[in-house]
C-alpha cells in the first residue's frame, strides 16, 4: 500500500482525502472547519484526527493540497472591448481557477479607480489590444493602476507593441509579462497567462493567504480548488494512455455563494455551414455565476428564473417559497429541515443549474434572409455531451439528484440554447473531484481509476 | 514601414463569399496587414475588430442587394466608439438594380462614407486609393 492525502483547503471546511495508490481506491475522506484567521494547521489537524478515526493510522508517502480560503484566487481584469480582449482576460482568469471579481472595458475611469484600491486583487490581468493593434488603452490603464499604488503583482499580457511602455509606466511594481491573450483579431492564447497566474498563486498568494505554514507539510502541488477541479474533468474526459477516458463532459458544482460550471468539449456546430461568431472558445472552459448560489446568492436564482416558475417547480405557494428563500439567505448554514424546505431547495437547486448551465452553453441563431436560413452559432455547443457530473452539497444530499440535474439538458421549448440532450448523470457523493484532480498530477491513472469508481451514475 | 491595418468583410446577412476572400488577398498582398471578418458580419463586429486592432480603415462589401439599410449608422457608431476619422469604403452590389451611380455615391457619402464603389470594380482600384488616402508611397 502506498498511501497519499489529498487536502482542500476551504472557504468553509478543510477537506482531507485519503487513497492508495499502489491498489487505486479511496481509502476515506473528513472534514473539519478552515482556520485560516488563527493557524490552518489547527484544522488541518482535526480533519486528519478525524480521519484517522475511520482509516487508521497511515504512513502517508505523498501530500498535496489545492486551496480556496481567504477568498480564495481574487482577481480583477482589464482589456479593452467588452466582447473581446476584456472576455479572453475573464475566460483566461477563470481558467485558471481565480475568482474574478470584476472584468474592466476600455479606459479606467477615476470611479474604477476607486473600486480597484478598495477591492485590492490579489492578482490584476491587465491586457487590450491585438499585438500592433491598440495601445493607448492599455498604456492608460498601466497609468491609472500605477495612481492607485498597492502591492499586488500585475500581470501583462495584451498588446506586444505596448508591453515594455506599461512595464516603464509600472515601475517599482511586480510586472509580470506574458504573450498576449488575443494576439490576432479573434484568436485565443490564454495557456502562458494562466501559467503564469498559476506560478503567481503558488510564489505570493500561498504565502500572503497563511497557507506557507501547511505548505511544509506539502510535497508539492499547490493549486487553486478550481484548478484541481479542472485537472480531475480534464482526465475524466481524456482518459490516460492505459485507460480510455468518458468523452466529452459537464460538470456543475451549486455552491452556497457561486455556481460554477465546466465543459469539457470542443463545441463545434453539428452543421458545417452554421457561422461562428464571438470569441473561439476554450476547450475546457469554466463558467462562475456569482449570482447563482443556495444561500449567500440565493435571491439571484429567484431573480434569474422568477419567483412563480421556482415556486411552481417546488410544489409551494409563491408566498410560502419567498418566506423560505429569506429565511436561507439570513441564514447561511441551514439545511433543509421539512418536506416544504427541501423542497424548495430541490426547486432552487435545479434553477440554479438550469441557469448556469444556459449561461455556459452556446445559443444557435436561425437567422432568416434573403436566400433563406443561416444558422449562426456563439458559443459552445453542447447538445451532443453526454456525461452531466454534478457536486455541490443541495444536489449530493438528495435522492432527486438526477431531477435536478436534468434542469442543465437541451429544452424544446429553448431550442436556441444548446445544452446537451441526453446525459448520464453521475454525482460526487464523496466530494472527491479536487482530490482527484491533485492527484492526477502525478498519478493519472490512479486518479482515474477513482474517479470512476467514486462518481456513481444516477439512474431515474 | 509600419503595415497598416485595414478591417473587411461582408456586412448584414449576407453571405457571398468570394469577392471577401479575392479582397484579402489582393490587400494582403498589397502589403496591408487584413483582419477579415468573413460572411454575415455585423456593424458592431466592424466596430469592435477595429478598435482592438487600431485600424486604419474599414472594407465594408454589400453583395445582396441590402447594402443601404446594413451600412446605415456605421459612421455615427464609429464616432461614438472613439474611431474618429477612421476610413470606411464601400463595394460590392451596393443597391439593388441598376442606378446611376453618382446618385449611390452621393447617398453613401452621406451616410459618412469616405468611398463607394460599383460593381466590378477591380481590386487594383481601390488599393491604390487606399494607399493615396493613407499616405502611403509605393
Ligand atoms: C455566387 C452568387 C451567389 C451565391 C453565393 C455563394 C457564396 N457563398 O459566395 C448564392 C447562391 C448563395 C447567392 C445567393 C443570393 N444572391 Co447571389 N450572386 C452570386 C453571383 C452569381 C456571383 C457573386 C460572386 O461570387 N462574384 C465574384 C466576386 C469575385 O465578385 P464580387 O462579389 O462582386 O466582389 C468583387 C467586387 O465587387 C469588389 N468588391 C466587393 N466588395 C467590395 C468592398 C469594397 C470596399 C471594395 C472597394 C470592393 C468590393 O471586389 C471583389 C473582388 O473583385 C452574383 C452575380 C454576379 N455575377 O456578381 C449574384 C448576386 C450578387 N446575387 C444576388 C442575389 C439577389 C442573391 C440572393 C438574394 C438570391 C435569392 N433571392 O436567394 C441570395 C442572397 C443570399 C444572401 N443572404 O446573401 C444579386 C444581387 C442583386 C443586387 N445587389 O441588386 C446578384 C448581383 C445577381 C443578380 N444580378 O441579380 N448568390
Amino acid at each position: 500500500m502506498k498511501p497519499v492525502l489529498l487536502i482542500d483547503f476551504g472557504s468553509t471546511y478543510t477537506k482531507v482525502t485519503a487513497v492508495d495508490v499502489d491498489a487505486p481506491r479511496l481509502l476515506g475522506t473528513a472534514n473539519s472547519y478552515t482556520t485560516v484567521q488563527t493557524d490552518i494547521n489547527n484544522g488541518l489537524a482535526d480533519a486528519l484526527s478525524r480521519l484517522e478515526a475511520r482509516t487508521g493510522k497511515l504512513d502517508y508517502s505523498e501530500r498535496y493540497a489545492c486551496s480556496s480560503a481567504a477568498g480564495g484566487l481574487r482577481m480583477l481584469a482589464s482589456g479593452l472591448v467588452p466582447e473581446l480582449t476584456a472576455e479572453a482576460a475573464k475566460t483566461a482568469s477563470l481558467g485558471a481557477g481565480a475568482k474574478v471579481l470584476k472584468t474592466y472595458a476600455f479606459k479606467l475611469t477615476e470611479d474604477d479607480a476607486e473600486e480597484i484600491k478598495a477591492l485590492s486583487p490579489d492578482i490584476f490581468l491587465l491586457v487590450g489590444g491585438t499585438d500592433g493593434g491598440n495601445s493607448d488603452c492599455i498604456t492608460h490603464n498601466a497609468r491609472v493602476l500605477k495612481e492607485i499604488g498597492g502591492s499586488w503583482p500585475i500581470i501583462l499580457a495584451g498588446n506586444r507593441n505596448a508591453a515594455r511602455e506599461c512595464e516603464r509606466i509600472l515601475e517599482g511594481r511586480e510586472v509580470h509579462i506574458c504573450e498576449n491573450v488575443m494576439p490576432k483579431f479573434g484568436t485565443l492564447n490564454i495557456e502562458p497567462t494562466q501559467r503564469e497566474i498559476r506560478e503567481v498563486f503558488l510564489n505570493n498568494i500561498v504565502k500572503a493567504k497563511g497557507l506557507t505554514k501547511a505548505s511544509e507539510l506539502i510535497s508539492g502541488i499547490m493549486m487553486p480548488t478550481p484548478s484541481a477541479v479542472m485537472a480531475a474533468m480534464k482526465l475524466l474526459a481524456e482518459g490516460t494512455k492505459a485507460q480510455k477516458g468518458m468523452g466529452d463532459l459537464i460538470a456543475v458544482d451549486v455552491g452556497g455563494a457561486t455556481t460554477d460550471v465546466y465543459s469539457v468539449a470542443e463545441g463545434l456546430p453539428d452543421d458545417p455551414r452554421t457561422a461562428l461568431r464571438g470569441l473561439p472558445e476554450p476547450y475546457i472552459k469554466r463558467t462562475v455565476e456569482g449570482d447563482i448560489g443556495m444561500r449567500y446568492s440565493i435571491r439571484g436564482i429567484i431573480e434569474a428564473a422568477g419567483l412563480e416558475r421556482v415556486a411552481e417547480t417546488a410544489g409551494l405557494a409563491p408566498e410560502r417559497l419567498s418566506r423560505i428563500v429569506d429565511t436561507f439567505a439570513e441564514n447561511t448554514d441551514m439545511l433543509p429541515c421539512d418536506d416544504e424546505t427541501q423542497r424548495a431547495d430541490e426547486a432552487l437547486a435545479s434553477w440554479a443549474v438550469r441557469v448556469a448551465v444556459t449561461r455556459h452553453a452556446g445559443r444557435l441563431e436561425e437567422i432568416f434572409g434573403l436566400g433563406g436560413l443561416k444558422l449562426v452559432q456563439t458559443g459552445k455547443n453542447l447538445v451532443n455531451v453526454d456525461k452531466f457530473i454534478v457536486t455541490g452539497g443541495s444536489l449530493i444530499h438528495t435522492e432527486h439528484t438526477r431531477d435536478i440535474a436534468s434542469y442543465g439538458f437541451y429544452d424544446e421549448e429553448e431550442p436556441e440554447s444548446l445544452k446537451p440532450k441526453q446525459c448520464d448523470v453521475l454525482v460526487d457523493r464523496s466530494y472527491i473531484i479536487a482530490a482527484m484532480g491533485l492527484l492526477s498530477k502525478n498519478y493519472p491513472d490512479a486518479a482515474l481509476t477513482i474517479l470512476k469508481e467514486e462518481l456513481k451514475t444516477e439512474t431515474r | 514601414m509600419e503595415k497598416k491595418t485595414i478591417v473587411i468583410g461582408v456586412i448584414g446577412a449576407d453571405v457571398h463569399a468570394v469577392g471577401n476572400q479575392i479582397l484579402y488577398h489582393a490587400f494582403s498582398d498589397a502589403g496591408f496587414n487584413v483582419v477579415n471578418l468573413g460572411v454575415m458580419v455585423s456593424q458592431e463586429e466592424f466596430i469592435n475588430a477595429a478598435i482592438e486592432t487600431n485600424a486604419d480603415a474599414i472594407l465594408v462589401s454589400s453583395l445582396y442587394g441590402q447594402g443601404e439599410l446594413d451600412c446605415r449608422g456605421l459612421r455615427e457608431k464609429c464616432d461614438e466608439a472613439g474611431l474618429d476619422h477612421i476610413l470606411l469604403y464601400v463595394g460590392g452590389n451596393i443597391v439593388i438594380g441598376k442606378q446611376p451611380f453618382e446618385e449611390v455615391e452621393q447617398r453613401f457619402r452621406a451616410m459618412g462614407f469616405d468611398r463607394s464603389y460599383p460593381p466590378g470594380t477591380p481590386p487594383e482600384v481601390d488599393i491604390a486609393d487606399l494607399k493615396k488616402d493613407l499616405h502611403i508611397e509605393d
